[in-house]
C-alpha cells in the first residue's frame, strides 16, 4: 500500500525534506528579526496546529462534532500548572508531567464520550459544547471551599520547562549564538509537533484510522461489518484528548500563567475553524490551518494601521477592531472559494474534480 | 454439501407498533446451501435480516448459529460470530476508495490497536500487507479490481453491489446475507452475479439470499423460504416453491402461474 521502504524514496524528496529542515531550524532566528513576539507567535501556531491535530481525529476522522474541544486543552495546561507551581508547591519536571497530563485529558475524553456515544451532529455539538463551558466553570469556581484552581486569577509562576538547570525561560548562549526562551521553546515545541503529525499519520493509516473513516461514513454499516462502534469512538475521543493535553502542558510551561479565560468557548471554535479551514480529515491541511489561522490575525494587527495610512494617509478604524473583522471576511471568503478547505485530502480533491466536470 | 445446520431460526417474532413484521418464524439453513428468502413488498424479509444480524431485537424466538445461541448480540458481535450482510439500499463508505471498503471488512479478524497503529512493529506491519493482499484479491474475485482506488460512490451501481459482496466476504463470514443484491442490474449483471453466488458457494460459504428476480432465485437456490405480511407460507426446493398455491396466491393473487420457463 502506502510508501515502499527507504530506498524507493528519490533523492529530490530528501533534498526537499533537508530544505524544509533547514528552513525549519533557522525561521526561529528570521523571526527574532522582527522582534520576540514573532517567535512567540510561532510557538503559539505549534501549539493550536497540535491541538487542531487532536481535534482532527475526533471531527476530521470519526465524523463527530465536538465543540468543546478546549477542554482537554484546558485539562492538560491545569495537570501542568498544579505540578510545576507553587500552587500546592509540587515541582515536577516537565517531562514527567507531560504524559500525566495526556493521560488525565484521555480519561475526560472517555468521560466525555461515553455518556455521547448514541448522540451524533448537532446533539453530540451540543452536548460536547455544555462539556466545554462545565469544565471552564469549574476551573473558574474550584478555589472554595478548597482552593485547588486559583478560581479566575488563575495560576502563576509556573515553572518553565529546564533540562539540567538549562531553564527554557531565560536567554543563553550556547556556541557562540543567543537563544532566547521563545526560541528555545521553538525547537522543544516542533519536536513535539513534528511527533504529533507522525503519530497522526500513522494513526489515520491504520486498522484504527479506517474504522474511524468507517464510523464517519456509515455507522449502521460499520457496525454490521464488525466495528465495535463504541470501542473505537471512545478511542477517538481519548486520542482527540490526549494531543490537547500535550498542547495545555506546553502552552502552560511556555506561558507560565494560565486562568480559565484562555480556554472559552472562542478558543473551541477557533481550533474547529482551523480544522475545518485546512481540510478536514487532512493532516497537511489542518496544519496549513491552524498555522494560517495563528499567523493571520498577528499580521493583521501589524499591518492594519500602516496600510490605512498608506491608503488613506490616516488611519481610520483601531487596528484592533479592524483586524477582526477582515479576519472574519477571510475566513468567509476561504470557505466560499475552498469549501472542502485550503488544502483538502485526496478524496475531497476528487470529488470537487467530478463536480466541476459535471458542472 | 453435507447436511449439517448452520443457522436455526425459532419461532421469531418482531413488532412495529401496530405492524407484526414477523410471527414466528422458523427456518434451517444447512451448511453450504444458498438459501433464498422471498416474498411481496413488506414481507418482513429485510426486517428478519435486521433482527438475524443485531440490528433490532427480536421480541421473541431464537437463533441458533453454528452450534451457539445468537441471542442479543449486537451487529458487531454477529459479524464477528461469522455473518455478514449488504444492504438493499447500498450502504458503502461512499467517501472511501473500494480497497479502502473492503480493508474496512478484514476489521474484524484483525488485532492491531493504537501502539501497533504508532509504533508499526513488524507484526503489524505485517498484518496490513496481509489485509492489503487480501482486500485486493477479494475486489478481483467480484471483479472490481481495476476501480481498487476510484472513491466508492463513483462505481457503478452494479460494482457497488459487487464491492458490498466484498466487503462482507473480508469479514470472512460462514453465512453470507444479501439483500437484493439484483436488484437495479440489468440482465448481463445478474448473470455474472449469479456466477459470483456461485463461486462464494463452491468456495465454502453458505448464502442467504433476499431476492425479487424470480429468474435468479429458482436457478440458483438450493431451498426457499417464502415470508407474506411477516408468516411464512411455504419453505421447500425452489420448484416446489413456484407451484405453491399459496406462494401464487401471495404475489399474484391466485390466477396466474408463477411458474419461470428456461429458469435452469
Amino acid at each position: 500500500m502506502s510508501g515502499g521502504t527507504r530506498a524507493d524514496i528519490p533523492l529530490r524528496v530528501w533534498a526537499g525534506v533537508a530544505l524544509v529542515a533547514i528552513a525549519l531550524g533557522v525561521l526561529p532566528f528570521v523571526a527574532a528579526l522582527a522582534g520576540q513576539a514573532w517567535v512567540r507567535i510561532l510557538n503559539f501556531a505549534m501549539v493550536y496546529t497540535m491541538l487542531a491535530l487532536g481535534l482532527n481525529i475526533v471531527v476530521g476522522f470519526a465524523g463527530l462534532l465536538d465543540l468543546g474541544y478546549i477542554a482537554f486543552y484546558a485539562v492538560g495546561a491545569y495537570t501542568y500548572a498544579l505540578l510545576a507551581s507553587p500552587q500546592f508547591g509540587i515541582h515536577l519536571p516537565f517531562w514527567v508531567i507531560l504524559p500525566i497530563g495526556a493521560a488525565i485529558a484521555c480519561l475526560f475524553g472517555v468521560l466525555l464520550g461515553a455518556p455521547t456515544l448514541k448522540l451524533r451532529g448537532d446533539y453530540l455539538a451540543i452536548v460536547t459544547l455544555g462539556f466545554g463551558e462545565i469544565i471552564r466553570i469549574f476551573l473558574n469556581n474550584l478555589n472554595s471551599p478548597i482552593n485547588i484552581t486559583n478560581g479566575p486569577q488563575g495560576i502563576n509562576l509556573i515553572d518553565p520547562f529546564r533540562i539540567d538547570g538549562l531553564s527554557f525561560a531565560s536567554t543563553e548562549s550556547l556556541l557562540g549564538i543567543t537563544f532566547s526562551g521563545p526560541q528555545k521553546y521553538y525547537y522543544m515545541l516542533l519536536l513535539l509537533t513534528i511527533g504529533v503529525i507522525v503519530v497522526n499519520l500513522r494513526l489515520q493509516n491504520s486498522r484504527l484510522g479506517r474504522a474511524w473513516e468507517a464510523i464517519r461514513e456509515d455507522e449502521i454499516a460499520a457496525k454490521a461489518m464488525g466495528i465495535n462502534t463504541r470501542n473505537v469512538k471512545l478511542l477517538a475521543f481519548a486520542m482527540g484528548a490526549s494531543f490537547g493535553g500535550v498542547a495545555g502542558a506546553v502552552f502552560s510551561a511556555t506561558q507560565q500563567f494560565i486562568s480559565p479565560e484562555s480556554f472559552g468557548l472562542f478558543e473551541s471554535i477557533i481550533v474547529l475553524a482551523m480544522v475545518v479551514l485546512g481540510g478536514m480529515g487532512n493532516i497537511p491541511g489542518v496544519v496549513l490551518g491552524a498555522v494560517l489561522l495563528t499567523l493571520l490575525p498577528e499580521v493583521l494587527r501589524y499591518t492594519m494601521e500602516p496600510l490605512q495610512q498608506g491608503l488613506f494617509g490616516r488611519v481610520l478604524i483601531d487596528a484592533e477592531t479592524i483586524r477582526l473583522l477582515v479576519f472574519g471576511i477571510a475566513l468567509v471568503a476561504i470557505m466560499l472559494f475552498r469549501p472542502a478547505g485550503l488544502w483538502p485530502s485526496a478524496v475531497r480533491k476528487r470529488e470537487l474534480e467530478v463536480a466541476k466536470a459535471a458542472e | 454439501m453435507n447436511e449439517r445446520t448452520l443457522l436455526s431460526a425459532e419461532d421469531i417474532g418482531k413488532r412495529f407498533g401496530g405492524v407484526q413484521a414477523l410471527a414466528d418464524v422458523s427456518f434451517t439453513i444447512r451448511y453450504g446451501e444458498i438459501y433464498g428468502l422471498i416474498g411481496p413488498n413488506g414481507a418482513g424479509k429485510t426486517s428478519l435480516f435486521n433482527v438475524l444480524t443485531g440490528i433490532y431485537v427480536p421480541d421473541g424466538g431464537s437463533f441458533m448459529f453454528d452450534g451457539a445461541p445468537l441471542n442479543r448480540l449486537k451487529p458487531n458481535e454477529v459479524a464477528e460470530r461469522g455473518i455478514a450482510r449488504t444492504f438493499q439500499n447500498i450502504r458503502l463508505f461512499q467517501n472511501l476508495s473500494a480497497l479502502e471498503n473492503v480493508m474496512i471488512g478484514r476489521h474484524v479478524r484483525t488485532h492491531a490497536g493504537v501502539f501497533g497503529a504508532i509504533f508499526r512493529d513488524r507484526t503489524t506491519l505485517a498484518e496490513e500487507a496481509a489485509i492489503a493482499t487480501r482486500s485486493y484479491q477479494l475486489l478481483d474475485y467480484v471483479g472490481v479490481a481495476t476501480h481498487a482506488n476510484d472513491l466508492a460512490k463513483h462505481l457503478a451501481y452494479g460494482d457497488q453491489r459487487r464491492l458490498e459482496i466484498a466487503r462482507a466476504l473480508a469479514t470472512e463470514p460462514k453465512l453470507l446475507a444479501l439483500d437484493e443484491p439484483a436488484a437495479g442490474m440489468n440482465a448481463t449483471e445478474t448473470r455474472a452475479l449469479k456466477g459470483l453466488l456461485e463461486n462464494i458457494r463452491r468456495d465454502g460459504t453458505t448464502i442467504l439470499l433476499i431476492e425479487h428476480d424470480m429468474k435468479l432465485v429458482m436457478s440458483v437456490c438450493d431451498r426457499v423460504l417464502v415470508l407474506d405480511y411477516g408468516r411464512k407460507i411455504a419453505e421447500g426446493s425452489a420448484a416446489d416453491v413456484q407451484n405453491d398455491p399459496k406462494v401464487i396466491a401471495a404475489y399474484l393473487g391466485g390466477e396466474v402461474s408463477l411458474h419461470v420457463k428456461d429458469a435452469r
